[in-house]
Order: C-alpha cells, then sequence, then structure tokens
C-alpha cells in the first residue's frame, strides 16, 4: 500500500480545512448556536418535554447529524470535485496509487473535518443545555460512521458532477430537505400516522434516530435497524465508487 | 538501446465514437529524446495520457520499464514524469507544498535536498514560499516541471513544454532537458515549436489523424526526407525565364536578382549539373550561389499533408 500517497491527499485536504478555518468549521457552528438560539430557547421554551428530555436537549443530537451530513457532503464532493475542475487530477491519477487509496486519502479528511466539526458543535451545545451522553461508545461510533458514509457520498457527488451546479444540487435539493424531515427537530412520533410511515422511508430518520438513542436512550426505530441502515447505505456507496474506478466513469474518459 | 516503453496495438475511441488512436505502435528508446509532432487534434495528448494512466486504453497494450500499465500500475507509473499541457495547478499552495505533495503522491520519502535541488535547477528557489497564484505563467510551467521531477522519474513525458514560453526561458528549458538526458533519464516531448525537435530531439515520431505516421532518427529523417535549395545571386535581373529552362521549376526573387532552385537530395540526379550548364548557354551569369537543407517544419508539413 502506498501509505505516503494516502498522507499526503489526507494532509493536503486538512491543510485546506485550516487554510478555509472560516467557511469550514466557524461558519458550521455560528449556524448552528443560531438554531440553538432560535429552536432551543425562543421556540422551546414554549414547549416543555419531548419523550423525557428538555425540547433543547431533545434537537442537540439532530442538530449535530444536520451539521456532519451536510459537511461530509460538501468537504468530500469538493474535496475531489476541484482537482477535477481545475485539472490538478492528472497527478492523482497518473501517480502509482491505487482507487482505494485515493478513496482513503479524500474520504479520510473529508470525514475527520466533519468528526472535529460535529464534537465541536456537541461541546458548543453543552454551554446552552445539560447534557448527558448514555453510550458515549455509540455516540462515536454512530459519528464516524455517518461522517464517513456521507463522505463517501460526497465523493460520488464530486465525481458525478460537472459543473457547480450539480455540485450544489443533490446537497440542497435532497440532503438537508431530507435532513430537516428526518426527525432534527422532532420526534417522528409526534407526526400522525400517515406521515410517520412516509418518515419511514428517509434513512435520515434512522441516522438521527440511533444517534439520539447514544445520548438519551430513546429512539424511533431500534437501533439495530438504525445501524443496519447506516451501514446499507455505506456499503451502497462503496459499491458505486468500485463501480466509478472500475469504468473510468467522470475520470478516464 | 533497449526500450523503456513499448507501445503495442493501441487503439482509442471515445464515448462520442471518435477514434484519438488507431493501432499505435511505438517504442522509445531508453535515455533518448523523443519528439513527437503532430498537428492539433492528432492524437498526441491522447497516447501521453494513456501511458500515464490518465485515460483507459480501447485496445492494446503498453509496457513502460516492462511492466504492464494496466496490471503492473504502480511499477509501470513510478517511472514516469508527467508535464502537461495546460497549467493544473493548485493557486493557493505555495510553490514548496506543492512539489513535496507530488513527491508524497508518488511514494517517494521526503527529500527536502532533492526538493531544493529541482527548484534551484529551474531557478524557482527564490519563489519556494510564493502561492502558485501569484507567479507569471513561464514560472507556473516550470513549477509543473518540478512536480514531475520531484520523485526522480526515469522517463519524463513533456507535452507542449515550452507553449506561452519566452525564448531566454524555453532554451534555459532545452538546457534543463539536455541535463536531464545526461542524466540518464529518457523524456519524451510533443511540440508544436519544429525547432524545438530539431534542436532537442535524437529521434522523432509524427502522429496524425491517430496514425504513426513515421519514427525515425532525426539526422536520418533530414537526410531522407530533406529537400536542398540552390540559391544563385544572379550579375544582372532576369525578369523572364526563357523557354528552355521552363522544366527545372524555378523561381525568380529579389525582382530577379536571385533565382531559386529546389532539388531532391533522395533523387539519382538533382540536375544541378545540367541547370548550370542550361544557365549558360541561356546566357544568364551569377555572382555566388548557397546550399540550404530544407527544415524539419518543411518536412513535418509535407508528411502531414500527405498522410
Amino acid at each position: 500500500m502506498n501509505h505516503r500517497a494516502i498522507r499526503a491527499i489526507y494532509l493536503f485536504e486538512m491543510a485546506r480545512t485550516w487554510r478555509t478555518v472560516l467557511q469550514s468549521i466557524v461558519s458550521p457552528v455560528v449556524s448552528t448556536s443560531l438554531y440553538f438560539v432560535v429552536f432551543g430557547a425562543a421556540i422551546g421554551s414554549r414547549i416543555s418535554q419531548v419523550e423525557g428530555v428538555s425540547y433543547g436537549t431533545f434537537i442537540v443530537p439532530g442538530l449535530i447529524m444536520l451539521s456532519v451530513l451536510t459537511q461530509s457532503i460538501a468537504n468530500a464532493s469538493f474535496g475531489i470535485y476541484f482537482p477535477k475542475f481545475t485539472g490538478t487530477i492528472y497527478e492523482i491519477l497518473s501517480a502509482p496509487i491505487s482507487y482505494f487509496e485515493i478513496v482513503l486519502g479524500y474520504v479520510g479528511a473529508a470525514a475527520t473535518k466533519s468528526i472535529i466539526l460535529g464534537l465541536i458543535i456537541l461541546a458548543t451545545a453543552g454551554l446552552f443545555v445539560p447534557l448527558h451522553i448514555h453510550h458515549p461508545v455509540w455516540m462515536l461510533t454512530f459519528l464516524v460512521l455517518t461522517a464517513v458514509t456521507f463522505s463517501l457520498f460526497g465523493f460520488v457527488i464530486g465525481i458525478w458532477a460537472d459543473g457547480f451546479e450539480k455540485l450544489q444540487m443533490i446537497p440542497m435539493l435532497v440532503v438537508t430537505p431530507l435532513t430537516f424531515l428526518g426527525g432534527s427537530f422532532y420526534s417522528i412520533d409526534m407526526l400522525p400516522p400517515t406521515w410517520r410511515t412516509v418518515a419511514l422511508l428517509n434513512p435520515v430518520v434512522y441516522l438521527i434516530s440511533g444517534f439520539r438513542w447514544s445520548f438519551y436512550e430513546i429512539a424511533d426505530v431500534s437501533v439495530v435497524v438504525s445501524i443496519g441502515m447506516t451501514l446499507t447505505f455505506l456499503v451502497i456507496c462503496l459499491a458505486v465508487i468500485w463501480w466509478i474506478f472500475r469504468t473510468g466513469y467522470r475520470l478516464k474518459n | 538501446m533497449s526500450s523503456i516503453i513499448s507501445v503495442a496495438n493501441l487503439s482509442k475511441t471515445y464515448g462520442s465514437g471518435f477514434k484519438a488512436l488507431k493501432n499505435v505502435n511505438l517504442d522509445i528508446k531508453r535515455g533518448e529524446i523523443f519528439a513527437l509532432l503532430g498537428p492539433n487534434g492528432a492524437g498526441k495528448t491522447t497516447l501521453i495520457s494513456i501511458i500515464c494512466g490518465i485515460a483507459n486504453p480501447s485496445e492494446g497494450r503498453v509496457l513502460v520499464g516492462g511492466e504492464d500499465i494496466q496490471t503492473s500500475y504502480r511499477k509501470a507509473r513510478s517511472l514516469i514524469g508527467l508535464v502537461p499541457q495546460e497549467l493544473h495547478t493548485d493557486a493557493f499552495e505555495s510553490v514548496w507544498a506543492t512539489v513535496s505533495f507530488s513527491r508524497g503522491l508518488f511514494g517517494k520519502q521526503k527529500n527536502p535536498a532533492h526538493i531544493e535541488k529541482v527548484l534551484k535547477d529551474l531557478s524557482l528557489w527564490d519563489k519556494k514560499d510564493n502561492k502558485i497564484i501569484t507567479l507569471s505563467g513561464g514560472m507556473k510551467r516550470r513549477v509543473m516541471i518540478a512536480k514531475a521531477l520531484s520523485h526522480e522519474p526515469q522517463i519524463l513525458f513533456l507535452d507542449e513544454p515550452t507553449a506561452g514560453v519566452d525564448v531566454e526561458l524555453r532554451k534555459g528549458m532545452w538546457e534543463v532537458v539536455r541535463t536531464l538526458q545526461q542524466s540518464g533519464v529518457t523524456i519524451i516531448l510533443t511540440t508544436h515549436y519544429i525547432e524545438e525537435a530539431e534542436e532537442m530531439a535524437d529521434r522523432i515520431g509524427v502522429i496524425n489523424k491517430g496514425e504513426i505516421v513515421l519514427v525515425e532518427d532525426k539526422a536520418t529523417l533530414m537526410q531522407k526526407l530533406g529537400k536542398k535549395r540552390l540559391t544563385l545571386h544572379l550579375q544582372g535581373k532576369v525578369t523572364t525565364l526563357p523557354e528552355s529552362l521552363a522544366h527545372y521549376a524555378l523561381d525568380l526573387c529579389d525582382n530577379g536578382a536571385t533565382m531559386i532552385y529546389d532539388y531532391d537530395t533522395k533523387g539519382e540526379r538533382t540536375g544541378i549539373t545540367s541547370l548550370l550548364s542550361d544557365l549558360r548557354t541561356a546566357g544568364i551569369r551569377f555572382n555566388d550561389l548557397d546550399t540550404t537543407q530544407s527544415s524539419l517544419e518543411d518536412i513535418f508539413v509535407d508528411l502531414v499533408r500527405t498522410s
């Protein structure tokens, strides 16, 4: 395995994060804090409790997931799209490096950034509401799995996109609505039965539910189902990436 | 000299159906400077892209240093440094960081002394901490060469290396290329500047419409295909040529003060003796004469036109 190449790509991508620290870290933290102010303090003060926890506390896992999902996709898609856009991808493709190693470098960096961001948001949330994490290991497992899975998804979008519009299209038009409707701000038990059934078609529901369970032991769906769904999506993304590299789709043709 | 690159029956058809390469066979000798000439769209960049792993071939096989570029891609690619035609750079990286990144990408251990030498050889040392976006076009081109040399390749591909580079810098690059060849690096360059191939190359390949039209030693090529030109500086001005000289296809220049005769060195008879004899009979005298070999550019244009 070309460890030095993986390291080079990983550090290159991480260096980009520190160069754009305002956009990469500070901006999502500020917007998440605003969610706490609006939903936690202003609106939340009118809502007594959700399944035994205060509303402000209840939305913490959902807010972290919201940021981790969107940032994983944004980081990974931009990470691979930008070399395609500038043409510097030639160097990656002509280097003695396997597809797996390329993915490891780019997706590893994107996932790292998201995990750091998720932990920063968690710490930020601790300033607004009292937090107690029942299953910290499971919390980290869900965080890492989600960051990796959606970074892989972002990588696929970055390869597929042949313009900045397409790069934004899936995150804006698909992922953000799914995340908002996936129970970030409410329990799907609060929905009428019909809409609850519809909500179960949304994969994000399972991610947020599992993540929230690791915090408060309350979940919309079984934890096993949550992990199963996350792993299924992970495998689908890996399969698509394997196909992309095998065929050279949008890279070598 | 053994082959360091061996291309066999290589074809490339793009998704649109366009055949960029048609059954290309080519061997590059170890340690030579090989110039690949061809008009725009001839297939030069496609050929290089396939050898370097940037594009997939449709058919055929390529060996680099005896290693198959598909089944043994790590070994094959680690031998190659590529300087593409377009200026693809990471605008916001420093020169030092981007060149070091390339070395890491090729799996080589850190070696600041080597990077320093490469940057100094390319007159980039004083710019090592500058962001690439602040550099001129010529400097960016040299940064790309530095990236390609960062991992000490045995083969260097230079795709239009001096496009848009001023004359002085171009000559500086030629020096770098010669030094690299002396250190044992095989160099394959594509160029639009025929003078560059004429100046640098040991062998020349001409590609047109996806096919290799010709591969030849430069000297042999010029000797074999080269036409020579005889220029006669006349004593008096000649306005019209007599009928007896019509079959020589002579040209009159400088208002009739100079007469030009092109002849083929490959021919059994050059026609010079009879021309001089016929000139004397016609009463046309001259003060001086000189002969010149046609340039590689003339040969190239002829080849592309007829292929």
